[in-house]
């Protein structure tokens, strides 16, 4: 019964972490668009140049 | 004259340099609306954050200080395809939103705190029926107290806060068991594990308090969306008026920022944002939104016009006065106030249960102690019986039983077109047995149509359209609707008060007054519907009429007919003139209407109607509806309505079509029995486990188990709420 002395610390601090990550997750405004969120996951990152924009720059 | 918009009253200081803006932004639906946005404003120089919250469709905007004017971002929202308008979030939000999260955090507190403690009791109720030493039991106990003590305190603040103000107004409200039942739960708990008892309970408090946050945060949830909402639709509404900042010189600014005695212009086809005086032109305008009278009324120097009048034919300078000098305005406010204030009186279906809940649950506790006194037990197992039946009666399920079914019923709502405005909207919403319809903008379609289409040779409609792209006038962009004209005729005249001209292929076109056209003779001949304005078409010699009027929303007859089928009185309340509605009413097959009806006089038939026990709805857009919609039991209005009116409705709803008003109503009635069911399943669950708690033989693990049973029950039957007929 000895391992209570690891395993019940590890459980609370381990319990204590999650509530701290969602507490930091709520103040940084993560739930303020729970809509919007789940689409930017599987948004595309940068926009790619535009070809026009590459054309002026390649003539000059 | 130039023009500028001034919004830097929407402007906020957001840290060292940096300047922000909300903009509440129309059409923005789904992902790649929002990397558009955000992408072409990011585009920008000098721009710092662009960022679209997809939630309430705002987006939020800061930049560098004195580098951009904001009336930019509007115009490039425009160029990438989007309506938007600066927003300011009233406090009634802002306070929502702090709310919201306030309650999020202690869901989060009290959630962490069950996972923590019920992975603590779970090996003691196993150890109590093995092989657990009681020194392992009550280390467990303690650790469990550490955890929970800190979290409840913590986390039982809305409902601790909520039953001392309702015990210090000296009544009771569902927060007086649950705060009573927690405290005494870990109290008891506390003394239970000092005397090395076998039996703590703390697990079952703090998953309480964690299944109600649950329920007070989606019922907190419903309200802040609906706001939001709220707010856009505000926004939306383009609250602006053109005020002179010099002599030839006028801004476009918020309404906000126009004060008494500032003098606005009113340009034909605008609708005035502001009341006031006429000072100088000469117009018709529209007050249909006011008075509910269709036919124009002529504005000259000194008449007094009011915000939501459209401006018809001519230029107006108006000369802003403080609300409370319009008479008309005056008198609505006044009513609206005395019918808001009988309406706070609705007691709410969850208000009404708790009020009986709570002394019965007391009265059972008090007895049950007492009982097993009398009985020979002794003062403490006595005093742990009772304290078990208050914690396994805590109203658990009850406080999830009205909240689930309302959020769920209200997301149905929102995906009809049908917008809550008022928490309790919905129990009230199911007990109408009569509807009363405004007519002019609710039975028919706030833009004018064309009646005649038909009549008048296609090319001929095609080039009066394309001329009436050219004109201000309500009825010319009715015109240009109607024949679905694109491209203006280049070199239109614009006469005020008279109507526009061109010359096409050497041959004179005009559309207008009759008069203007040359063509009185012909409207005189023709049988005309007394409620249609009349414009003239000329081309050469030739000389047309075109018949525009209100027309009645596409779906009203069939709405009507399903109003009835489902037995619930409908009649109509205008203030229009008799002629018009007795038309519309014979329509649409409407038994009962009367027309001219003042303000008072509409609050007077609502009162008739209840005191002959009748539960009215009122379906209502002018500002003139505005004091019945809060007489009546519950109201709606359309989202064309006036500001005052939208803002007092208890429902609003989107569209051309009515059919929101009864899968409304079928929505509500299926809640209402569902939240009824909801409170029988929860006193079902007390009927079972309360004898249980008595005899004294409830076990902790008796306790969650039948705790977080009952809760995922009424949980379940609430999902039934998305399915209503809700079919015309």
């Amino acid at each position: 019964m000895e391992i209570l002395v690891i395993l019940v610390p590890l459980a609370l601090s381990l319990g204590l972490a999650g509530l701290v990550a969602f507490l930091w997750s709520l103040r940084s405004g993560q739930y303020d668009d729970l809509d919007g969120a789940a689409w930017r996951a599987i948004a595309d990152d940068e926009p790619p140049p535009e070809p026009q924009a590459d054309l002026a720059q390649a003539k000059r | 004259m130039q023009v500028t918009r001034d919004y830097s009253h929407y402007v906020k200081e957001a840290g060292p340099g940096l300047q922000h803006i909300d903009l509440a932004v129309e059409g923005v639906h789904c992902a790649g609306c929002m990397a558009k946005i955000e992408r072409g404003l990011s585009a920008m120089p000098d721009v710092t954050l662009a960022r679209v919250n997809l939630t309430n469709r705002r987006v939020a905007l800061e930049w560098k200080e004195g580098t951009l004017d904001p009336s930019r971002f509007i115009d490039r929202l425009a160029e990438l395809g989007y309506k938007a308008y600066p927003f300011e979030t009233a406090s009634a939000e802002a306070t929502e939103v702090e709310e919201s999260r306030f309650l999020l955090r202690c869901l989060g507190v009290a959630a962490f705190a069950t996972m923590n403690v019920m992975m603590l009791s779970i090996p003691v109720w196993s150890g109590n029926v093995s092989d657990m030493l009681p020194e392992q039991r009550d280390f467990f106990h303690w650790l469990s107290a550490l955890i929970a003590l800190p979290a409840a305190a913590y986390a039982g603040q809305p409902f601790f806060r909520s039953a001392w103000r309702a015990l210090s107004n000296k009544t009771t409200n569902m927060d007086v068991p649950i705060s009573i039942g927690v405290i005494l739960a870990l109290g008891m708990s506390v003394v239970e594990t000092f005397h090395h008892a076998e039996h703590a309970y703390f697990d079952a408090a703090i998953m309480l308090l964690t299944f109600l946050l649950v329920g007070r945060f989606l019922d907190q949830n419903m309200r802040r969306r609906t706001r939001a909402v709220a707010g856009n639709l505000a926004a939306l509404k383009a609250e602006t008026a053109a005020k002179f900042v010099g002599p030839g010189e006028i801004s476009q600014v918020p309404v906000a920022a126009i004060h008494p005695g500032d003098i606005v212009l009113l340009r034909p086809g605008e609708r005035c944002a502001v009341d006031g005086t006429v000072i100088e032109g000469r117009s018709e305008i529209d007050q249909s939104l006011i008075t509910g009278e269709t036919l124009y009324v002529t504005a000259e120097q000194g008449t007094p016009v009011y915000a939501g009048s459209m401006n018809v034919s001519g230029t107006l300078r108006v000369r802003v006065s403080a609300a409370s000098e319009a008479t008309l305005l005056a008198e609505i406010t006044r009513l609206l106030d005395n019918a808001l204030q009988a309406r706070s009186r609705y007691m709410r279906l969850a208000d009404r249960a708790s009020r009986l809940y709570a002394p019965v649950v007391h009265a059972a506790a008090l007895l049950t102690i007492l009982g097993w006194v009398f009985w020979g037990a002794s003062w403490h197992d006595a005093i742990v019986t009772g304290v078990a039946v208050l914690i396994i009666t805590c109203p658990c399920a009850l406080g999830l039983a009205i909240p689930t079914v309302q959020t769920i019923a209200s997301g149905a709502m929102f995906r009809n077109g049908v917008l809550l405005n008022s928490g309790d909207a919905i129990e009230r919403l199911a007990e109408a047995d009569h509807v009363i319809f405004d007519k002019t903008g609710t039975l028919t379609l706030p833009d004018l149509e064309v009646v005649n289409a038909s009549g008048i040779p296609a090319d001929v409609f095609k080039l009066a359209g394309q001329l009436a792209l050219s004109s201000h006038h309500p009825v010319a962009a009715a015109v240009a609707q109607a024949a679905g004209a694109r491209s203006p005729i280049v070199g239109a005249v614009e006469e005020a008060g008279q109507g526009v001209r061109a010359t096409v292929d050497g041959v004179e076109i005009r559309l207008g007054r009759p008069s203007f056209c040359g063509a009185e003779q012909l409207v005189g001949h023709a049988e005309l519907d007394p409620e249609a304005s009349v414009v003239a078409f000329s081309r050469g010699a030739e000389r047309f009429v075109i018949s525009v009027r209100q027309g009645l929303r596409p779906d009203a007859q069939a709405v009507i007919a399903a109003l009835q089928a489902r037995k619930i009185g409908v009649e109509i309340l205008s203030g229009d003139r008799e002629a018009a509605v007795t038309a519309a009413a014979h329509a649409l097959g409407v038994p009962e209407w009367r027309a001219g009806v003042t303000p008072a006089d509409k609050i007077a038939r609502i009162e008739a109607l209840k005191a002959r026990g009748m539960k009215v709805l009122m379906v209502g857009d002018g500002m003139n509806d505005a004091p019945s919609l809060a007489a009546a039991h519950v109201s709606m209005s359309p989202i064309s309505a006036a500001h005052l009116s939208q803002a007092t409705a208890d429902l609003v709803f989107l569209g051309k079509p009515l059919a929101p008003v009864v899968a409304a109503i079928d929505f509500s009635r299926k809640a209402l029995h569902l939240m009824r069911q909801n409170l029988w399943l929860a006193i079902g669950y007390n009927f079972l486990a309360v004898p249980i708690a008595i005899s004294g033989i409830v076990t902790p693990l008796i306790a969650a188990a039948a705790m977080s049973g009952s809760s995922i029950l009424v949980m379940l039957n609430a999902l039934r709420a998305r399915n209503a007929a809700g079919r015309v």
